[in-house]
């Protein structure tokens, strides 16, 4: 076949594109424009709630790339959250540095961190590297409780707002035009990543680490890189939750927060950017929904007593799980493709 | 075809605990060459290509490619070499599509990392394209094209194989080890995969070392062939020479007595 090499380029980078019709082009600003324009005109309870979906969203991403992507599962993804926060926080009390340089700081020694806990990955593999995760949580958990020398401990400590030309970013509205642009950027780098050379490299360890190997695949380091970039993620969300929170606290690392950020990819669907996407949006939406009528439900049924209102989120958790695992394993990505598909088969969508 | 050597096993032993199952075994493949390694179940064929692809270390011997003993090289690193691997179980990368699958292969002779990759604009957009044109080559020759975006998992078992097919040869390989391509198809399939393996060798001059129990395809297609049982070689030669050999008869009829 001698198509003209000019031809050949352009369909393949036609086919490889994402956003290729005029259609999706206009979708993508018009709704990039409304999502940057949306601090004018929505209240401040649901903006600080979408920062906390943006932040929360970085790490999930992350996770997508270890748990989804690469298929090594990780316990330890609030406890990698922790260590950028936490990183963070005393290199600017400590020694005065600027968010814009310890927020990076925070999310590189994350990283480093999460490959030195990847190591296992050598030896071990499915259930037994999950345990060698979850020792990351507890570990990293109990030297954030007992280092007070370190500024951590049971107790909260402050985060001072970040500062931009002069300007302390301490409403809302000023951190959401920090915060979002980095989940957005996190969401496209992800995207990028998992489609090109070190994206295949990771889906195949995913998918048959034997035949990876016989292709040329270091599986080793791809996968103490996979640690790392899912870590890296994981401490940029933290330093940007102690900026967004302006408190660190190490109850806010647990182990049940981890097993809710792989809620939340199960939730969206596993090895999905657009699932990271609605997974987050979805769990972190319904938290706060179920937060905010816990005391309703308490005036309503008070014979339910304190327990059971305290633990309602957990309960509503495990609930969505259990419903997601029995009828649409695949996540809402899923039903997203489903109805991408129908709409590709409408007869004007060309 | 020239006379060198592209493939060298010298006296390679190889045991499981009490079990032996490679003893001394000597095998040279020859630049441009056919070889086809046959013998009855359990004779440790599979472990002669595991070896070869560096999974099983060898307890006894060395095995050269192009002239440089291998032995201790790893595995992902005899990929970059240049040899590559269809496997008898099919192994493929099953949530990805057949094209990607083929991409993977191009993995050792890509280079741009995860940086340029989660950027995409530019240099990685670039190389991918490089390397998508190879790979629809390889979808053209393999006729794969009405599948090239299925997910692997979903496809029957004969197009996997050939998928696998094509993923080994997506690598550039200078050296080919297939097991057993053949099982499990039907005539018709098997027709289109010799057809394949013919084209591999001739015109695009790969050497293969291929395992296969099919002995009407052995005799047709290979230059040469070794035989084992046991984990003893007991044969070598042209398919002439092997089947009129002695042992050779003696040994696959004992093998189809005992089953
Ligand atoms: N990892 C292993 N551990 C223990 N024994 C093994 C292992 N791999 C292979 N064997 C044994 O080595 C012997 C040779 O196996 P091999 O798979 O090489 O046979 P084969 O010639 O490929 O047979 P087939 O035609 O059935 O594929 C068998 O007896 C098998 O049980
Ligand atoms: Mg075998």
């Amino acid at each position: 076949m001698d198509r003209p090499c000019g031809v050949l380029c352009n369909s393949y980078a036609k086919d490889m594109a994402i956003v290729s019709t005029r259609l999706q082009w206009g979708l993508l600003v018009g709704g990039l424009i409304l999502l940057f324009c949306s601090p004018l005109f929505i209240n401040l309870q649901l903006l600080s709630i979408i920062n906390l979906m943006a932040i929360t969203l970085i790490a999930i991403q992350g996770l997508n790339i270890l748990t989804g992507y690469t298929g090594q599962i990780s316990l330890g993804q609030a406890a990698f959250m922790a260590v950028g926060g936490y990183t963070s926080s005393i290199l600017a009390t400590r020694f005065g540095l600027s968010f814009w340089v310890t927020l990076p700081c925070g999310a590189l020694s994350a990283g480093l961190v999460g490959v030195l806990f990847g190591l296992p990955s050598l030896r071990v593999k499915g259930f037994y590297l999950a345990m060698s995760t979850l020792a990351a949580q507890f570990i990293i958990y109990w030297v954030l409780m007992h280092t007070p020398q370190l500024g951590a401990g049971p107790d909260a400590v402050q985060v001072s707002a970040p500062e931009l030309g002069g300007l302390k970013l301490t409403s809302q509205q000023n951190m959401f035009y920090v915060i979002m642009p980095l989940a957005v950027l996190a969401t496209f780098l992800t995207k990028n990543l998992v489609r090109t050379r070190v994206g295949r490299a990771f889906i195949a360890t995913r998918d048959n680490d034997l035949a990876a190997e016989v292709m040329g695949i270091n599986v080793f380091s791809y996968k103490l890189l996979a640690f790392f970039i899912c870590s890296l993620f994981a401490g940029a969300a933290g330093a940007l939750y102690g900026a967004w929170a302006r408190a660190l606290r190490p109850d806010y690392f647990t182990l049940m927060q981890s097993i809710m950020y792989l809620g939340m990819l199960v939730v969206g669907g596993i090895g999905s950017t657009a699932g990271a996407v609605f997974g987050t949006i979805f769990m972190v939406g319904l938290d706060q929904l179920v937060t905010a009528l816990a005391p309703a439900l308490i005036s309503i049924a008070p014979q339910l007593g304190l327990g059971v209102t305290a633990s309602i989120s957990k309960i509503v958790f495990g609930l969505v799980m259990v419903l997601f695992l029995r009828f649409e394993p695949r996540g809402l990505a899923h039903r997203w493709e489903l109805f991408k598909a129908s709409y590709r088969l409408w007869p004007f969508a060309y | 075809m020239k006379d060198e050597t592209k493939l060298k096993l010298e006296h390679i032993s190889l045991s499981f605990g009490e079990q032996r199952v490679l003893q001394d075994v000597s095998i040279q493949v020859k630049e441009g060459e056919l070889f086809a390694l046959i013998g009855p179940n359990g004779a440790g064929k599979t472990c002669i290509l595991n070896c070869i692809n560096g999974f099983y270390q060898p307890d006894q011997g060395d095995i050269f490619f192009e002239g440089r003993n291998i032995n201790k090289v790893k595995p992902y690193k005899r990929a970059q070499l240049g040899i590559s691997r269809v496997f008898q179980n099919v192994e493929l990368y099953t949530g990805m599509t057949v094209l990607d699958n083929l991409m993977v292969a191009r993995h050792v002779l890509m280079k741009k990392g995860a940086i340029a990759g989660a950027i995409y604009f530019g240099p990685a957009h670039d190389e991918d394209i490089e390397h998508r044109k190879v790979v629809e080559d390889i979808i053209d020759f393999l006729e794969l094209e009405p599948i090239r975006k299925s997910k692997v998992g979903m496809l029957p078992y004969g197009m996997r194989k050939r998928v696998e097919l094509g993923r080994a040869l997506a690598l550039a390989p200078r050296l080919l080890l297939l097991d057993e391509p053949l099982a499990g198809m039907n005539l018709e399939e098997k027709e289109d995969i010799a057809r394949f393996i013919l084209d591999m060798q001739e015109e695009r001059g790969i050497t293969i070392l291929m395992v296969e129990h099919d002995m009407g395809l052995v005799m047709d297609i290979s230059d040469r062939i070794a035989v084992l049982d046991f984990g003893n070689k007991i044969a070598e030669g042209t398919p002439g020479e092997v089947s009129t050999n002695e042992q050779v008869i003696k040994a696959y009829l004992g093998a189809k007595s005992g089953a």
